[in-house]
């Protein structure tokens, strides 16, 4: 079978637990170094979406290629080329910034001499370089989440997942947390991140709409708010909801 | 290789970092050991008793004495009526009651039977066992040797009346039996409970780690964090049971030590043989561990699970209550628990000596236990939520 070329390539994916449908079929296509946002309500199977992605959940149905693999299939190959932090915070509390990151240098198999590299490029990158040995619990949220962004992208993997990654976090937080995405975009690493948040919706490159399982809109954020004349993503979200109701879904 | 020692250093410094956790670790099994060395002891020394002597006698005294100088009882009450000493019984003030009966000298003295009334308190059946059993010997021996007497006096009457003149070697003939207990020679309960507290405090803190570190990781979250790296679910496996192996062997060299040192129980058989047993149990705890870890979701359900496998585990162990005391259906359901063939190996290794030579179907049969629930739980892991 011919690899698609595109990071990710998603082809109908459903996913079902029991009779509720989480996932309902959706398809699309994202390319290198785009970041491609799932913008939803609690619920709307953003995360289920993602988890299928990472190899976490297995498809109902339908099928997807992350770096050019069957995420059904081949989940280890795709386990070597991803970065995923989840929506819940998931580093060690009680363990120090630098042993978090040592630890999962070691286990995503990082070179002594690359991983000591990676380190201090994680440290700038999270601005805890003088905080290295101070135990993780006792970092403020915005520290910890971009100390978690740090330790998903220690084995520079070419796409990275990242699930609700500023839920909880403040606006300048939440803020410098998006430069940090932008940087990486910009080293030509592929993003794709789920939010519900309407004006981070607005940093990606891509967005799509996601409601009760389904995309109800996909597009640049701008083209998506022009092609309706509307303002802002939340009216385009509120007018793709009206217009899914009243189609009788 | 790399990503198990990744685990094995990560494992080792969060359960290291607390303090209290390393309190914990090293001194509830000490503790613990303590208790059933001085504690847990179901020898009866020294047995309270009343005494209701409603004959008033040389013989009844005679018996009284034997009592007295017995060193399995002490008389603290001399009641007047047999009423009185059933309320003493009542009170709990005494664990049994001797009762020589009106007319205990004369019946002697015609060569009659003459009854000794012992009450026991049974309310614990074993101390009562123990108590009748001691009582009922130092009234035989006293029966035996006044019947002796009785038998001497009579042979020489009769000698002097048939006027032999010959050597008078004439003896009575007695048999007495010489009893020898091997491996427990004292017959101290403590050197019978001693071993299996090193069993007890190994099964339940390995079981209980290895469950609760693996849960954990799923309750904060972590799991899915490892779950989406290349980490083998074999490699997370070794990596959250090496370190808890490794503190069982440690526990189990502190507690062998001090039941050595402070209980001065006997060790006859080879430490190598110990060791190598303890690493084939702790297959089957580690493995059980794993197990619970992979059908519960929160530490509380772990922990549950756990005590419910290990309460039932010791019962049926023999660690406690004799295997052979059970019912027949009961001792077949012990073959499948590894805890028995654990206290089968660790008395054989302490009290009798004895090797691999003997206990080599106890150690394979650890063996086929770990075995077995370690694949288990290693096909039960996997890298998938769902």
């Amino acid at each position: 079978m011919s690899r698609p070329p595109a990071a990710v390539v998603v082809d109908k994916l459903v996913k079902r637990f029991g009779d509720f449908v989480a996932v309902g079929g959706i398809s699309c296509t994202v390319e290198r170094g785009e970041i491609f946002g799932f913008l939803g309500p609690n619920g709307a199977g953003k995360s289920t979406t993602i988890r299928m992605l990472c190899g976490l959940l297995r498809p109902s149905a339908g099928a997807a290629w992350v770096a050019g693999f069957d995420v059904a299939g081949e989940p280890e190959q795709v386990r070597r080329h991803i970065g995923y932090m989840s929506q819940r915070f998931s580093l060690y509390d009680d363990l120090t910034v630098e042993e978090n990151i040592d630890f999962f240098g070691g286990i995503y198999g990082v070179e002594a001499e690359r991983l000591r590299r990676r380190k201090e490029y994680v440290l700038a990158l999270a601005d805890l370089g003088a905080r290295r040995g101070t135990l993780t619990r006792l970092l403020p949220g915005g520290f910890k989440q971009r100390l978690a962004l740090g330790c998903a992208v220690l084995h520079e993997p070419p796409i990275l997942f990242l699930d609700e990654p500023t839920s909880g976090v403040d606006p300048i937080a939440r803020r410098a947390f998006w430069d940090l995405i932008y940087e990486l975009a910009a080293g030509g690493q592929t993003v794709l991140v789920t939010t519900h948040y309407m004006q981070e919706a607005e940093y990606c490159h891509r967005v799509a709409l996601m409601y009760q399982g389904r995309f109800i809109a996909l597009g640049p954020p701008a083209e998506l708010e022009r092609e309706r004349g509307l303002d802002t993503l939340e009216e385009v979200f509120v007018t793709a909801i009206e217009a899914e109701e009243a189609a009788g879904r | 290789m790399r990503r198990v020692r990744e685990i094995l250093r990560k494992e080792i410094r969060q359960t290291l970092r607390e303090p209290r956790m390393r309190v914990l670790l090293f001194l509830p099994p000490v503790v613990q050991l303590i208790i059933f060395g001085y504690a847990v002891n179901l020898d009866v020394e020294l047995s309270r008793i009343a005494w209701v002597d409603q004959d008033r006698t040389p013989a009844s005294r005679e018996l009284r004495a034997a009592f007295a100088g017995s060193p399995s009882f002490a008389i603290v009450a001399e009641p007047g009526s047999p009423d009185e000493a059933g309320r003493l019984l009542d009170a709990g003030d005494v664990l049994g009651v001797i009762a020589v009966l009106p007319g205990f000298h004369r019946r002697i003295e015609r060569g009659e039977t003459a009854p000794v009334q012992i009450l026991v308190d049974g309310t614990n059946s074993n101390t009562a066992a123990v108590v009748a059993a001691y009582a009922a010997q130092v009234v035989a021996r006293y029966g035996a040797d006044r019947l002796g007497e009785r038998q001497r006096a009579l042979l020489l009457e009769v000698i002097a009346s048939t006027g032999i003149d010959g050597p008078r070697y004439l003896a009575v003939p007695a048999l007495e039996a010489a009893p020898r207990v091997w491996f427990n020679e004292d017959l101290r309960s403590r050197n019978y409970f001693v071993p299996g507290v090193v069993v007890n405090i190994v099964a339940l803190v390995t079981l209980l780690l290895t469950a609760l570190a693996v849960v954990r990781e799923k309750e904060i979250g972590t799991i899915e964090q490892l779950m989406v790296t290349p980490l083998r679910p074999i490699e997370l496996m070794l990596g959250k049971t090496l370190p808890f192996a490794a503190v069982g062997l440690v526990q189990m060299t502190l507690v062998t030590l001090a039941a050595l040192i402070i209980f001065r129980v006997p060790f006859r058989g080879s430490p190598l043989v110990l060791l190598l047993s303890a690493v084939l149990f702790l297959m089957t705890t580690l493995g059980a561990g794993l197990l619970i870890s992979t059908v519960s979701e929160t530490q509380q359900q772990a922990a549950m699970a756990s005590f419910f496998f290990f309460a039932p585990a010791m019962m049926l162990s023999g660690f406690a209550f004799p295997i052979r005391n059970m019912p027949v259906a009961v001792q077949y359901l012990t073959l499948l628990n590894p805890v028995r063939y654990a206290m089968e190996i660790v008395r054989g290794l302490f009290l009798k000596g004895v090797g691999v030579e003997t206990l080599w179907r106890e150690m394979l049969s650890l063996f086929l236990f770990g075995s077995a629930v370690l694949g288990l739980s290693a096909l039960r892991f996997h890298k998938r939520l769902d």
